[in-house]
């Protein structure tokens, strides 16, 4: 019997099956080999036991039933390239036949093989082995992605390295554990938009008999200190969260010097070293630079702005991602003067007709808009908190330069991934030439197959929080605890939190068109006005829904756009109901809960097809 | 009995609220003659209003508004510490919110008229009682009598408030939430009886304008609601400053002669009488069907004689055939907007249109617009355990912090989310009750996920959208059973 072995075998629950779905289509066949050859070398390398077998086959069964019911073991019997996996299979172990059986990375071979190993002692000695490494995981980068991995791991039983290194900004901004959107992203954000969002309170709140004096000032030092304040007990929060799962973090720039070795550097420039059988990166991206003369020197970006130590006063944010927009949109709502310097669409990527609407209430609440112009030079004229800043653009479409002085150039270009200076080529881990993104299989695994990676340095994924969290710890579960799910990139809901808030989840109009063909959908929109807009004044007409239908498959919902208050909270249910097929069929059938924005998704009655109206008169 | 194209409609509606108008602009849309008569009885204060219904003059409209303006009390109080000066005292007035709150329900009242001239609907501003049952007759303000027949009537008259019978001075001196919104002049340090949700809403809203509100319970809030629920609404509430005296019942209310209105209760669990000083008492007991006026025997329609709420079937049809009931005045419906519309179209529908749908109540999604918002959809914790047995049911909960909470230094000790599921996979979701801000517009969403039979791991496999308050749904890992706490832990 073999159960005095089973102590050790901690690395799988019972009878887990992993399945192998076959790779994308489209693709050459040299690259779908050697995407196969990565997914097995991974399987092999991802667990204690690994067992390929056929389900009918009865040597397979003896093995699987007999002692090893504590493994992940693969059936390709159902799979459908079981031939390519066998024949992959027989190139790497010269076995054609199954089962074929790895144990602690040793090709074992059949199942007879496996029991002769076993009555020899080799198979006990090949499960007890220590593993020769200091971590069986470390993760560089101690963002939302990163820390859900390691936590996940830890609690799996494994030993954990976090390495967490903030390179301060050009400004000399840095920060604590937690990475983007705890210290520089949605967090701070989200409360400097509710800062903005109170002062329009404010404002309704003299309709609704509120009094007050009439001088209402923002003072933006309380604000950010406030705001700092919760951002440093999150950051302690991490901490301990880290050492109550026992996960080791250390506060050191993480390099790759070998295979499965990396180099740590900490702010005095002491380096220590350290091993470990996995690895994942997560180290997020920072905010990109114009390149222009000035631009390190005198623009601050999203990095600076939310501990800036003083009133911005009047701004230019250039650029028009979400990041740049909910920047403008902030400032305006704290009663700054904001420019916002576009090159060319706002938003990018999100649907457009969403985007214009987002982009006209900000122009109808203040923001200043100059498009297609693109800054050239950013000079000094005056030092300060604030100074006093020259700006010189030229347009995109002619000759035509324009000057302005600004007391803060805020730039928003977008963001680059931190991938270009920890040694990846050391190990050969390939990256994205131009954008330093990391390209990943379905299963977050590099084409070095130790290596993994989570989060915005993943090509042709999304840049959000809760999909890094998803995936870091879906990603620890698969590694370590022998779980299959793997984090799905569909329908994920985000929302932009602009003035009014933007939510969305699927697919943006464009897309639906260019994916299913405008013939063969159906979209359904209205503006709505939000009960408490309409004692406090506020604009008719503006709130706006949309959803797109796939007229043949049952109108199924493939995209769903919000705007207007509460856009997050409203989309997030909205989300889960699209997760189980939502069609306006459902959404008809719905009771609406009155009265809330949430509700006119149950009353969509007028197509865009139609042309008809859909202003909203009254009530 | 030739009846056929002998009748004055083919659609007579008695009741202007939400379920009739919806009823009758979908018939008229459908070609149909309708008719719509609608008559306020005053309230015992005197208090009347226009077209529209409970809804928009007495319920959610001005509910709601005055919740936002309680709510923008708080944010106020907020304001300072996201870095607004705003300079002290800060004083509320109630006579500038009414007259905004009710500006705007004259405006929809004004609306609703429009919309039923533009569907060519005709509308009579009568008082009805069945005369036979194709025929009612109509009485004006001024006492002038109509008679008016049709093929189809719907009744959907509503409810209203009810006043305690046996309490000495309760009908003269109290008010109910027929008057509240349409107060000239601030309530002032009230007294509300009852723990229905419309007691609760107004204690709200009162205790957030900043007045001295006590609400007085026999047994327990919000009765037919999950009650962990309740209870962690009353204590939000209690929090906030609003007083709970509970298992108490009034016995008297006397007027001082300053004005002041002076009631007696019992204390039901000691037994004493105690005595206060209010200058209103707002009744929020329950309500009645308004079918006592309609001379339903004429028409042979039947109620259920303890609710006096008509009896109607999967069709909504009365015990005659040709006469249905909608909305608050049905036996057995939830007294909610959003269904009596809906059942009011479908209806329309099924006799005009060709249409066979019939209305489904299950899964109606609703929230109760306390200070803390409290919305639910499905099943609450003890049916999901009375229907399916305790050993089948899994409920995963978790105590949460909006992040708009942290940086105002607000108490969140009540903001939770329970969701209720079937225990055995795929573990089908019953029931989901969030508490919290814009509960609501929370809520909705995830109604259609339960309407889609949505199971546990499909609401845990939807990504969050960071950070919101919604997205701690998707979060929700830990389960009663586990006994495993659970409060937040700051992050993650």
């Amino acid at each position: 019997r073999l159960g005095s072995v089973r102590g050790v075998l901690v690395s799988s629950p019972p009878g887990r099956r992993a399945r192998l779905s076959s790779p994308g289509t489209g693709r050459s066949s040299s690259e779908a080999r050697e995407e196969l050859r990565r997914r097995l070398l991974g399987l092999i390398e991802g667990n204690r036991v690994m067992i390929f077998s056929k389900s009918y086959c009865p040597h397979c069964t003896r093995v699987v039933w007999n002692p090893f019911n504590v493994f992940t073991y693969l059936s390709f019997y159902s799979s459908d390239d079981g031939a390519n996996v066998q024949e992959m299979l027989s190139e790497i172990t010269n076995q054609r036949t199954v089962p074929n059986i790895f144990v602690n990375k040793v090709h074992m071979g059949g199942c007879d093989r496996t029991f002769q190993a076993h009555q020899s002692g080799l198979l006990q000695k090949l499960l007890q082995e220590d593993s020769t490494y200091d971590y069986d995981l470390i993760v560089i980068g101690g963002g939302s992605g990163g820390l859900a991995c390691a936590q996940e791991a830890a609690i799996l039983g494994k030993k954990v390295m976090v390495l967490d290194f903030v390179v301060p900004s050009p400004q000399g901004t840095s920060w604590g554990l937690g990475g983007t959107c705890v210290n520089v992203g949605c967090v701070p954000k989200k409360l400097m938009h509710q800062a903005a969002l109170l002062g329009q309170a404010l404002n309704d709140s003299r309709k609704f008999g509120w009094e007050y004096g009439q001088q209402v000032k923002h003072n933006w030092e309380t604000m950010t200190e406030a705001i700092q304040n919760h951002i440093s007990s999150l950051n302690w929060g991490h901490r301990l969260s880290l050492r109550e799962k026992s996960v080791d973090y250390v506060n050191s720039y993480g390099e790759f010097v070998e295979h499965h070795r990396i180099k740590a550097t900490n702010r005095k420039g002491q380096e220590t070293s350290y091993t470990a059988a996995k690895f994942v990166i997560a180290t997020g991206e920072r905010p990109r630079y114009l390149g222009i003369q000035g631009d390190k020197e005198y623009c601050i970006t999203s990095d600076d702005l939310f501990s800036l130590p003083y009133c911005p006063g009047k701004t230019l944010v250039v650029g028009a991602s979400y990041v740049a927009l909910e920047c403008a949109g902030v400032l305006t709502g704290l009663g700054l003067d904001v420019t916002v310097m576009v090159r060319s669409v706002l938003l990018r990527g999100f649907d457009q007709e969403m985007a214009e609407r987002v982009g006209s209430y900000m122009e109808q609440h203040g923001v200043k808009f100059l498009r297609k112009f693109i800054p050239v030079m950013v000079k000094q004229l005056e030092k300060g908190s604030p100074g006093k800043l020259k700006v010189v653009a030229k347009s995109t479409e002619g000759p035509e330069t324009i000057e302005g002085v600004y007391n803060t150039v805020l730039l928003a270009i977008g963001r680059d991934s931190c991938t270009r200076k920890m040694g990846l080529d050391k190990i050969g881990v390939k990256i994205n030439k131009k954008t330093g993104k990391i390209p990943v299989n379905d299963v977050e695994q590099t084409n070095v197959p130790y290596v993994y990676a989570v989060g915005d340095i993943l090509e042709g994924k999304l840049e959000l929080t809760p999909v890094a969290i998803q995936a870091g710890k879906l990603l620890a579960r698969r590694l370590f605890g022998g779980c299959l799910e793997k984090c799905d990139y569909i329908n994920v809901p985000t929302t932009v939190f602009t003035p009014l808030e933007y939510g969305c989840c699927g697919l943006s109009e464009e897309k639906a068109i260019e994916v299913y063909k405008k013939e063969n959908l159906e979209v359904y929109h209205t503006f709505f006005w939000p009960l408490e807009w309409t004692v406090a004044g506020r604009d008719n007409n503006t709130c706006y829904a949309k959803i797109i239908c796939n007229k043949f498959d049952n109108y199924r919902v493939i995209g769903f756009h919000v705007l207007g208050p509460n856009a997050g909270e409203v989309t997030q249910g909205f989300a889960a109901a699209m997760k189980c097929g939502l069609t306006k069929q459902l959404l008809d059938d719905t009771i609406g809960i009155h009265p809330t924005c949430g509700e006119v998704f149950t009353t969509l009655e007028i197509t865009k097809s139609s042309g008809l109206d859909i202003t909203q008169k009254g009530c | 009995w030739e009846w056929a194209g002998r009748q004055d409609y083919n659609l007579l509606v008695i009741g202007g609220g939400s379920g009739g108008l919806a009823c009758a602009k979908e018939a008229a849309q459908l070609g149909m003659k309708v008719a719509v008569v609608d008559y306020v009885e005053p309230s015992p204060r005197g208090t009347r209003w226009g077209l529209g219904g409970t809804c928009v003059n007495v319920g959610c409209i001005p509910k709601k508004l005055i919740h936002q303006a309680a709510l923008l009390g708080g944010m106020i109080r907020d304001a300072p510490h996201y870095g607004w000066d705003v300079a002290q005292p800060v004083l509320h007035d109630w006579r500038k919110m009414a007259e905004a709150v009710q500006n705007y329900v004259k405006s929809l009242n004004w609306g609703h008229r429009v919309q039923l001239q533009d569907r060519k609907v005709k509308y009579f501003n009568i008082k009805a009682s069945f005369v036979n049952e194709h025929t009612i007759c109509g009485v004006t303000k001024g006492g002038k009598e109509t008679l008016l027949s049709a093929e189809h009537i719907v009744i959907a008259t509503g409810g209203r408030p009810r006043y305690p019978t046996h309490i000495e001075g309760a009908l003269e001196y109290g008010i109910t939430s027929d008057d509240i919104f349409w107060l000239k002049e601030s309530p002032g340090k009230t007294l509300v009886v009852g723990a229905s949700y419309v007691a609760l809403e107004c204690a709200g809203f009162l205790t957030g304008l900043g007045l001295d509100t006590t609400v007085m319970m026999r047994s327990i809030p919000l009765r037919g609601f999950d009650q962990q629920m309740s209870s962690l609404v009353t204590a939000y509430m209690a929090s906030q400053g609003t007083r709970f005296l509970k298992h108490c019942t009034p016995s008297r209310v006397q007027k001082l002669p300053d004005g002041q209105l002076q009631v007696t209760w019992e204390d039901l669990t000691s037994g004493k009488e105690n005595m206060g000083t209010f200058s209103t008492v707002l009744w929020a007991i329950g309500r009645i069907p308004e079918t006592r006026s309609l001379n339903l025997e004429n028409a042979g329609i039947n109620t259920n004689p303890n609710s006096q709420k008509i009896l109607v079937d999967a069709q909504e049809a009365t015990s005659v055939p040709h006469i249905y009931a909608i909305g608050d005045v049905a036996e057995g419906r939830p007294e909610l907007t959003p269904t009596a519309i809906m059942a009011g179209k479908l209806l329309a529908r099924r006799l005009y249109g060709q249409s066979l749908d019939v209305m489904d109540y299950s899964n109606v999604p609703t929230t109760v617009f306390t200070p803390l918002e409290y919305g639910c959809v499905g099943l609450s914790e003890e049916e999901a355990m009375a229907r399916h047995g305790e050993e089948h049911v899994e409920v995963y909960h978790a105590y949460y912090k909006p992040l708009e909470f942290t940086v105002a230094e607000r108490d969140a000790s009540q903001c939770y989310i329970k969701m209720v599921c079937l225990r055995k996979p795929p573990q089908l979701v019953l029931g989901l009750h969030f508490l919290g801000p814009n509960a609501g517009e929370v809520t909705q969403g995830f109604a259609l996920g339960i309407k889609c039979g949505a199971s546990y791991e499909q609401v845990m496999r939807t990504v969050g959208i960071h950070p919101t308050c919604a997205e701690e749904v998707a979060k929700l890992r830990i389960s009663k059973r586990s006994g495993l706490d659970p409060t937040v832990t700051g992050c993650g």
